[in-house]
């Protein structure tokens, strides 16, 4: 039998159907006035596992960042709490009310603070060798980002609890599917660091090591090998960051310095990086276009871009797709073998675009840790 | 090197203007419930489908609240796959797969070739991705 919908207005004497009716009543209220505090309440739950779970990844982060200078640095007394100074570290950007000239000021502060990153890290672990300084430079900043992470999430969380703003509660909530991915990213960048692992974003450095194998290296710019490689009846000068230990180097700077030396007589310059994936796209797709493909705050593109411009020489750029948590994880495979492809591009580029005795460079772009030359 | 961490369980406050909410849709759900067996008792069909279906809802929909109040241990995503490196000689070809060790590098110079005792070398070091990546 279907029931008929007038038999749940209550009568005189249905007492039980009043109460249920009142309560009905009642939640249409609740829900009318206070719909929007329970969706905030609901959405600050969902905030509150997401900060709960940075919390954990950041906290393991700092614990194998500090395991990791026990174990390699020998330190004789506990870095813990210089570790713990280190993720509180800053750089402040600077003014760019006037922006000229502020790409050397950037420079500057960079490397200010490269040098005092390894300081740190030299004094933390004194016992460790070059590379592995350079291993442990890079845990830390990984660890730094994730304690950043953490304390933006948190100041949002805590901010939108105080002031109960349903738009700023929506904003983080908004992004943090996107936020968790970066601090995902860089906890597995964290590990894949302290063991010494190449990562995806060295794909550009894996090519150039692959050609300037069994040729002489010299080191042209800070941090930056260079080969002289005969390459299809070519004189290519193929540079990379130093490997094994994690290093990006000075590509910008090592660019200037072969084209000043040649006075630009190269025909034309190919740069390898890895390069972000749109979603759908396949780890390990590598595509061609022109431009200077180098990553990070833009200061060693503009270098090489001042100086590509003065001698007007063409620039080719050769990309190896990946997501943010394939650049810095474990290189994956398809990764490490779609350097045979971008060689294999480079080539025919190379071949299309210049003559035989002309001399070209290749440069390969990217966190070189794990790569050696 | 494969590895997977997992949170452990804390002790959670529940907020109190939540716990109200549950106990009176349990209360109603009771009471529609009670209600709809009276009804069957006492013969009133009519009344008896509308009361259990309030109750029997409402019961479900306070027990899904008070199960949502319970912390979950979560999985959290750091799981490292097994990273492998391929060590070949550059005479003969010979190839040797094994896990990464620490200090393992991209055409890091390794031990002797078992086949023809030339000094090998790392090929490649990567780690396979699951499909879904």
């Amino acid at each position: 039998m279907i029931p008929n919908v007038a038999q749940l207005v209550p009568t005189e004497d249905n007492l039980i159907g009043w109460i249920l009716q009142i309560a009905w009543l009642g939640f249409f209220v609740v829900f009318m006035f206070y719909g929007q505090r329970i969706q905030i309440y609901v959405m600050l739950r969902e905030i509150e596992g997401s900060l709960r779970r940075v919390k954990y990844i950041k906290d393991e982060g700092r614990k194998d960042a500090i395991s990791t200078i026990k174990e390699l640095g020998k330190p004789k007394e506990d870095p813990t709490a210089r570790v713990d100074r280190f993720l509180e570290y800053i750089a402040i950007q600077p003014m760019n009310m006037d922006p000229t000239g502020i790409v050397w000021k950037l420079e500057h502060i960079l490397d200010v603070r490269d040098v005092r990153f390894e300081d740190e890290v030299k004094l933390m672990a004194p016992e460790a060798d070059e590379t592995q300084i350079k291993n442990l430079e890079n845990t830390l900043e990984a660890a730094l980002a994730l304690n950043y992470i953490y304390k933006i999430i948190r100041h949002f969380y805590m901010l939108g609890k105080k002031t109960l703003s349903l738009y700023v509660i929506m904003q983080l909530q908004m992004v943090l599917p996107l936020v968790m991915r970066e601090a995902e990213a860089f906890a597995s960048a964290l590990k894949a660091f302290t063991y010494g692992q190449p990562i995806g974003d060295g794909a550009g450095a894996l090519v150039a090591a692959q050609l300037m194998q069994g040729h002489e290296k010299k080191k042209i710019a800070k941090d930056i090998v260079m080969a002289t490689v005969p390459f299809e009846g070519r004189k290519a000068y193929v540079l990379k960051a130093e490997g094994p230990g994690g290093n990006v180097g000075k590509p910008g700077e090592a660019i200037k310095k072969i084209l000043e030396d040649n006075k630009g007589k190269i025909a034309t310059i190919v740069v390898i990086d890895a390069a972000l994936k749109f979603e759908g796209e396949k780890a390990g797709d590598v595509a061609e276009g022109v431009g200077v493909a180098i990553g990070g705050p833009g200061v060693e593109q503009f270098k090489s871009e001042e100086t590509i411009l003065k001698y007007k020489v063409p620039v080719n750029a050769v990309v190896i797709k990946e997501d943010i948590r394939d650049a810095v994880s474990p290189l994956r495979k398809e990764i490490f073998e779609a350097a045979n492809t971008a060689i294999d591009r480079i080539r025919r580029l190379i071949l299309e675009r210049t003559k035989e005795g002309d001399a070209v460079i290749i440069a390969g772009i990217g966190n070189t840790i794990g790569i050696g030359q | 090197m494969g590895e997977t961490i997992s949170e452990t369980k804390t002790p959670r406050r529940i907020s109190s203007f939540f716990l109200i909410i549950i106990v009176v849709t349990l209360a109603l759900s009771i009471v529609a419930i009670f209600s709809g067996v009276n009804a069957y008792i006492s013969g009133d069909s009519g009344t008896v489908y509308p009361s259990l279906l309030i109750g029997v809802s409402g019961l479900a929909l306070s027990a899904y609240m008070l199960f949502q109040t319970r912390r979950r241990t979560m999985q959290i995503a750091i799981k490292m796959q097994p990273v492998t490196t391929t060590i070949r000689c550059r005479k003969c070809g010979f190839k040797n797969l094994r896990e990464f060790q620490r200090g393992d590098y991209i055409f890091k110079e390794a031990e002797e070739c078992p086949k023809c005792t030339e000094k090998m070398q790392i090929a490649s070091i990567y780690r396979e991705a699951k499909e879904n990546e």
